[in-house]
């Protein structure tokens, strides 16, 4: 049966609250969680008060400014900070989404930051993606062809290549799988709307042949039909991008070659 | 189980392979029901309030009869299948399986305790 309540070593106790920084006027309270591995103990949610004035505007930025000037401990991924590498999201005032393109003006009162849910934690707010890589790998997402490869290249018309527009942009941030409740309870078997985004990019990409196999691959009551169409990736995908819309795309194709 | 790689752990038993003629099934149900439940409110309506004799009377008609027999019928079939989908949601395992095949047991006796009852009023 689904557990509905948090195990008891991952229950939250109050943390720690950081000292406000000194003859700062124009604060912001952040509400972040904090998990170490090595100490034992259960998670926490710790304070701490940025200078709004002598910060930059995104979320990642006051993150970092954290790490740097407050507490060296506090543990996050983060790398290009323009939404483009994936790294920094996380769950952002209920949200999930990249801490880098999320401003901190859209977040009324205080800012409250937990890891993506739902995925085992690694330390503080780095979820263990093992899995939905593995997912991502197990969909194949390369061009499969059987014939022979041509001496230039293989050749795509505009109409063809702009199919892929809205699919191609996806950067595996996992906000949209670790959204949807599906994955939370199926994870293990369903491949998420992430991972059927990308195979969706590949069974219609005019180039590739492998669409049958795709096809059959996903053809799945869990790797594909678990997916009841209730559009939280859709929702929150921080690039725009719409994986139900593609999966239900997959889902029309499973109908075609059947009925 | 420690030392599975992780390609194998996602890549699990592989596909069955199934799964669409099930969606495919909602599908067709849903749109059966979209047309028979209009039709069983107004039949069912314009027997409601009736004496013995007179809902006896109506439902000998075939028209009433046969839209209450597959009303019950799909509605059934189609709670089968979507209960179905909620407990491979939500429970896992044997109990799972327990699950599912009770749940058909009480679809299809519903359905045939329903189908009979009308069987009885229109013949």
């Amino acid at each position: 049966m689904v557990q509905l309540t948090l195990p008891k070593n991952s229950r939250m106790t109050s943390g720690k609250t950081w000292p406000k920084p000194e003859g700062a006027t124009n604060l912001k309270e952040f509400h972040i969680y904090r998990w170490n591995p090595d100490d034992g103990k259960n998670p926490s949610v710790d304070t701490y008060f940025v200078d709004l004035d002598d910060c930059g505007p995104m979320i990642l930025d006051a993150i970092i400014k954290i790490k740097n000037e407050i507490d060296p401990t506090l543990t996050f991924r983060r790398s290009c900070r323009e939404g483009i590498c994936g790294s920094c999201a996380m769950n952002i005032d209920g949200i999930n989404t990249l801490a880098c393109t999320y401003g901190m003006a859209e977040v009324k009162g205080v800012v409250k930051i937990y890891p993506l849910p739902h995925m085992p934690v690694i330390k503080d707010l780095i979820p263990d993606l093992t899995h939905f890589y593995a997912q991502h790998a197990s969909i194949k997402p390369w061009l499969e062809t059987h014939t022979s490869a041509p001496a230039k290249e293989w050749k795509q018309s505009i109409e063809d290549r702009s199919k892929l527009d809205g699919l191609y942009e996806c950067i595996m941030c996992a906000c949209c799988s670790t959204s949807c409740p599906s994955y939370w309870w199926n994870g293990d078997r369903y491949l998420g709307p992430a991972a059927l985004l990308h195979a969706y990019r590949w069974i219609i990409d005019s180039r590739d042949e492998g669409t049958g196999e795709r096809l059959d691959d996903l053809e799945d009551p869990f790797k594909l039909y678990r997916c009841h169409t209730i559009m939280n990736c859709a929702k929150t995908c921080p690039k725009g991008l719409n994986p139900a819309l593609a999966i239900s795309q997959i889902k029309k194709l499973m109908v075609e070659r059947t009925v | 189980m420690a030392f599975l790689t992780d390609r194998k752990r996602a890549m699990g038993l592989g596909s069955a392979k199934s799964g669409t003629a099930h969606f495919w099934a909602m599908k067709v149900s849903s749109v059966a029901l979209l047309v028979l439940i209009p039709l069983f409110v107004f039949t069912f309506g314009a027997a409601l309030g009736g004496t013995y004799e007179e809902v006896i009377a109506y439902y000998q008609r075939p028209f009433p009869a046969i839209v209450a027999a597959l009303t019950i019928l799909v509605a059934f079939k189609h709670f089968n299948d979507g209960v179905q989908t909620l407990l491979e949601d939500y429970v896992h395992g044997l109990s799972q399986r327990i699950a599912i095949i009770v749940m058909t047991l009480i679809s299809y006796g519903a359905a045939a305790v329903g189908i009979f009852a009308i069987a009885r009023l229109a013949l």
